[in-house]
C-alpha cells in the first residue's frame, strides 16, 4: 500500500461516513421547520411535539455531521496538499465562502433554537429552525459548487504553475455544480422523508400515538413524493450533463465499450473489463443510451475503448453503483407514491407500513452509491481533465497515513454505532407528552 | 497590499477563534476539578451548550481563510503538521459528540465516560494549538519545496511545550471566568478561586514565554522595526493585569472580557511578529512560506476580501446578539428545561 492508495481510502472513509449524516440534516431540518410552522399557524400542539420529537432526532444526527465535516475540510491540506496548492485559489475560496456564509449561521442558530423554546414567541422560534434549515442547504450549495468545479472545471486560467481564478461568476454558475446540488439535496430530502415515514410506520404499526404519527406521516409523504419525482427528472438532466462534459464517466456508468451511433441501453449487463467487453448483455432498448444522453436516437456515444486505458475510470464499481442508485431512485418514486395515496389513513395499510420500515436504509444506500458514481467515475482525475488523483497527494510517510486511516475506521465505527443506537432509542421512545 | 490585509485578517480570525473556543476548551478541561456533582456538571455543559458549536466555526473559517488566501501555506502547514492536526481533529470530534451523547442515556457510567472524554478532548486541542503556534513562531524544518523534515516529536521541543502550557493556562483561566459568569453559589466560588489560583501561574509562564520568545524566535524584530507595534504586547499585558483586578472585584463579566482581550492580543503579538512569514523555515530563512509567496491570485484575494467584509460583520452581529440574549446564569431551574444538556 502506498500513500496515494491509503489517502484515497481515508478520504473515502471520511466522506462516506460524513455523508451518512449530512442528508438527514439537510432534509430533517426542513421537515422539522415545516412541523413547527404548522404549529405556529394552527396552534395544534401535536405539531409542536412533532417539531420537538423530529428535532431531537435531527440534533443527534446533526452533531456527527458537523464534527465529521470539519475533518474533511482539513484533509485537503493534510492528505492532498499538492491538490490544495494547485487549485486553492479557486477551490479554497469556495470552502471559505461556505464556512462564512452558511456554517456560522447553521451552528449559531441551532444552539439558539435548542435553548429558546420557552424564551421567545413561537413564530420567532420557528424562524430559528428555518435559518438552520436554509443555512444547512446553503452549505450544501457551496460544497457542491466546489465539487462541481472538480467535475467540470470552468472559469480558471493556468498561470504561475497553478489554476487561478479567471471568472468568479462562471465558477459559481457552473451548470454541473448547480445540477449536482439539486440532485444531492433531492436525494437528501428523499432520505429524510423515508426516515420520517419509516419511524412513523414503526409507531403506527404498534398503534402508538396514531394521531401524532399520522400527522407526521402526511407531511412527510407529500415531501417525499415531490422530491422523488424531482429526482427522476433531475437525474436524467444530470446524466445528460455527464454525457456532455465527462464522456468517460458516462461510458463507465453504462459499461459502454464501443463507440457507436444509435447506442442501445441494456437492462442487464455484466461488465468484463479485462476483455474490454460485457460478458452478458440482455434486454437491449435500441437507441436508448443515445436518446438519454443526447436526446436524439442517432447521437454517437463514445465507448470506453476510445479512451486511453490510463484515462478510464474503474468500470465495475461505477457501473454497479449507478445501477443501484437508479434502481432505488425509481423505487423511491413508486413507494413515495403509495405512501402519498395513503397519507390520510396510513394505519389502514399495515403492509405499506411494513414496507416503509424496510425503506429506511434504502436512501442511505442510494446516496452513497450516487457519490461513488460521482467520485469513482471521475477517476483517474482529481480535477476532470486537469489534474490526476496521483498528482494531488501529499508528501507523507506510509506509516502516518496507515495509522490515521486505522484510527478513522475504528473511531468512526464506534461513533457511528453509538449514534445509530441513540437515534433508534429516541425514535422508538416517541414524542414527549 | 491585499496580501498584507489578508495576513492581518488571518491573524484576527485565529485570535477570535482562540478567544471564543478558548473558554469552552479551558472549561471542558477543568470540569473534573470544578464540578463536584451531577448538577454542577450539567451546569458546566449547559453554560457552553448554546455557544461551543458557533465558536468552533471560527476554526473552520481560520482554516478556510488559510486555504483561500494562502493555499500554499495551507498545503505545507497541514501536510507538515499531519499527525498533530489529526490528533486535534479526533479530539474535536469526540468533544462535539460529548455534548450530544452524554445526557442521552441515563446511566452514571455512561455519563462518567463522556465526562472524562470531555476533559481529555478539551485539554488536548488546547495543548496542541499552543504547541503548533509556538513552533510556527520559532520556525519549522521545511525545505525549499515545503517538505517537512521532522515528526510529531520534533514539535515537542521546550519552546513548543512552553507555548502549549501557555495556551492551557490562558484557556483555563478564561474558562473558569466563563463559569464564574454563568453560575452561582458554590460552583461559582470554586470557579472564581480556580481563576485566582491559576492567574499567578499564567503570569509567570507568560513572562517566561516572552523571554524565551526573545531568545529563540525572530518575533521581536518587527517590534524593534515598527515601535508602534509594541501596543500589541502592551495591551496583552495590561489586559492580563486587569483580569486579576476584576477578579478581585468579583466583576466576572469584566474579568472575562479582560481575559478575552489577553488571548486576542497575545495571538496578535505572535502573528504581528511573524509577518510577513506564515511558516518560517528553521532550515533556511529563504525557504520560509510568507504571505507573499503563498498567496492566491489578486482576483481571489479581492473577491474574498469583499465576501469577508460583508459577511463577517453580519456573523459577529448575530453571534454577539446570541451571547447577549442568552447571557443569564445557568441555574438549577434551567436544567429541568426539556432540551437542556
Amino acid at each position: 500500500m502506498d500513500v496515494l492508495l491509503l489517502s484515497r481510502l481515508q478520504f473515502a472513509v471520511a466522506t462516506m461516513f460524513h455523508f451518512l449524516f449530512v442528508p438527514l440534516t439537510l432534509g430533517l431540518s426542513i421537515l422539522t421547520a415545516i412541523y413547527e410552522t404548522k404549529y405556529v399557524k394552527t396552534g395544534d400542539a401535536d405539531y409542536k411535539r412533532a417539531a420537538k420529537f423530529w428535532g431531537k432526532l435531527f440534533l443527534i444526527n446533526f452533531a456527527l455531521g458537523v464534527v465529521t465535516g470539519i475533518t474533511l475540510e482539513f484533509q485537503f491540506g493534510t492528505n492532498w496538499s499538492s491538490y490544495s496548492k494547485y487549485v486553492g485559489d479557486i477551490f479554497g475560496s469556495l470552502l471559505a465562502i461556505e464556512a462564512t456564509l452558511a456554517f456560522y449561521m447553521e451552528s449559531t442558530f441551532v444552539g439558539l433554537w435548542l435553548f429558546t423554546w420557552d424564551k421567545v414567541k413561537p413564530a420567532v422560534h420557528a424562524t430559528f429552525i428555518w435559518i438552520v434549515a436554509i443555512s444547512s442547504n446553503l452549505s450544501a450549495l457551496w460544497i457542491l459548487i466546489a465539487n462541481g468545479w472538480m467535475q467540470n472545471p470552468v472559469g480558471y486560467v493556468l498561470r504561475n504553475g497553478r489554476a487561478e481564478l479567471d471568472n468568479f461568476i462562471t465558477v459559481i454558475t457552473n451548470p454541473f455544480g448547480l445540477i449536482e446540488f439539486i440532485h444531492t439535496v433531492s436525494g437528501a430530502y428523499i432520505l429524510a422523508g423515508f426516515f420520517v415515514l419509516g419511524v412513523s410506520a414503526w409507531h403506527l404499526l404498534r398503534k402508538n400515538e396514531t394521531q401524532f404519527f399520522t400527522k407526521s406521516f402526511k407531511v412527510a409523504a407529500t415531501f417525499t413524493l415531490i422530491f422523488a419525482l424531482v429526482e427522476v427528472f433531475n437525474g436524467h438532466i444530470h446524466g445528460s450533463e455527464v454525457a456532455k462534459v465527462q464522456p468517460a464517466k458516462l461510458a463507465a456508468m453504462e459499461s459502454h465499450w464501443e463507440t457507436r451511433k444509435n447506442a442501445s441501453m441494456y437492462l442487464f449487463a455484466l461488465p468484463d473489463p479485462a476483455n474490454e467487453k460485457n460478458a452478458v448483455e440482455l434486454l437491449p432498448i435500441p437507441g436508448m443510451l443515445s436518446m438519454l444522453a443526447f436526446h436524439t436516437l442517432d447521437a454517437e456515444v463514445k465507448g470506453l475503448k476510445d479512451f486511453p486505458k490510463q484515462d478510464r475510470p474503474p468500470v465495475e464499481l461505477t457501473f454497479w453503483s449507478f445501477r443501484v442508485m437508479v434502481g432505488l431512485g425509481f423505487l423511491f418514486a413508486l413507494v413515495g407514491g403509495l405512501a402519498w395515496l395513503k397519507r390520510n389513513d396510513p394505519v389502514s395499510s399495515p403492509a405499506l407500513l411494513k414496507l416503509l420500515l424496510l425503506m429506511i436504509p434504502m436512501p442511505y444506500i442510494a446516496n452513497e452509491a450516487g457519490w461513488i458514481v460521482a467520485e469513482v467515475g471521475r477517476q483517474p482525475w482529481l480535477v476532470y481533465g486537469m489534474m490526476r488523483t496521483s498528482e494531488g497527494v501529499s508528501t507523507l510517510a506510509v506509516s502516518q497515513v496507515a495509522i490515521s486511516l486505522a484510527a478513522f475506521v475504528v473511531f468512526y465505527t464506534a461513533l457511528g454505532l453509538v449514534d445509530f443506537y441513540l437515534l433508534a432509542k429516541y425514535a422508538r421512545k416517541g414524542p414527549v407528552h | 497590499m491585499l496580501e498584507t490585509i489578508w495576513f492581518i485578517l488571518w491573524g484576527v480570525l485565529w485570535a477570535v477563534y482562540f478567544m471564543l473556543d478558548g473558554f469552552d476548551l479551558g472549561l471542558g478541561a477543568l470540569m473534573p476539578a470544578l464540578a463536584k456533582n451531577e448538577t454542577d456538571r450539567r451546569i458546566v455543559y449547559n453554560s457552553m451548550g448554546p455557544f461551543w458549536d458557533g465558536n468552533e466555526v471560527w476554526l473552520v473559517t481560520a482554516g478556510g481563510a488559510t486555504f483561500a488566501a494562502f493555499p500554499t501555506a495551507y498545503a505545507i502547514m497541514f501536510n507538515g503538521l499531519y499527525s498533530a492536526l489529526l490528533l486535534l481533529l479526533f479530539a474535536l470530534i469526540i468533544r462535539g459528540v460529548c455534548f450530544e451523547f452524554r445526557g442521552k442515556v441515563d446511566n452514571p457510567q455512561w455519563k462518567a465516560f463522556w465526562d472524562v472524554a470531555m476533559a481529555v478532548s478539551s485539554f488536548l486541542p488546547t495543548l496542541l494549538l499552543g504547541v503548533a503556534f509556538a513552533n510556527i513562531f520559532k520556525g519549522i524544518p521545511i525545505d525549499q519545496s515545503g517538505i517537512y523534515h521532522g515528526t510529531l516529536f520534533t514539535l515537542l521541543n521546550p519552546y513548543g511545550l512552553a507555548g502549549g502550557v501557555l495556551f492551557v493556562l490562558l484557556f483555563m483561566v478564561h474558562g473558569s471566568l466563563w463559569l464564574a459568569v454563568k453560575s452561582e453559589g458554590e460552583l461559582q466560588a470554586r470557579a472564581a478561586s480556580m481563576a485566582k489560583k491559576l492567574w499567578p501561574a499564567l503570569l509567570v509562564v507568560a513572562v517566561l514565554f516572552l523571554l524565551f520568545t526573545f531568545v529563540v524566535t525572530n518575533l521581536f524584530n518587527n517590534y524593534f522595526k515598527y515601535p508602534l507595534m509594541w501596543m500589541l504586547p502592551g495591551v496583552a499585558v495590561a489586559s492580563l493585569l486587569l483580569t486579576r483586578v476584576f477578579i478581585q472585584q468579583a466583576a466576572w463579566w469584566k474579568s472575562w472580557f479582560a481575559s478575552s482581550a489577553t488571548i486576542v492580543f497575545v495571538t496578535l503579538f505572535g502573528v504581528g511578529g511573524l509577518f510577513p512569514n506564515i511558516l518560517p523555515s528553521s532550515i533556511n530563512k529563504a525557504f520560509s512560506v510568507t504571505a507573499f509567496n503563498s498567496a492566491s491570485s489578486q482576483l481571489t484575494l479581492k473577491i474574498m476580501l469583499g465576501v469577508a467584509l460583508v459577511i463577517v460583520p453580519i456573523v459577529i452581529g448575530y453571534q454577539t446578539w446570541v451571547y447577549i440574549f442568552l447571557r443569564d446564569k445557568v441555574t438549577e431551574k434551567d436544567l429541568s428545561y426539556e432540551e437542556a444538556y
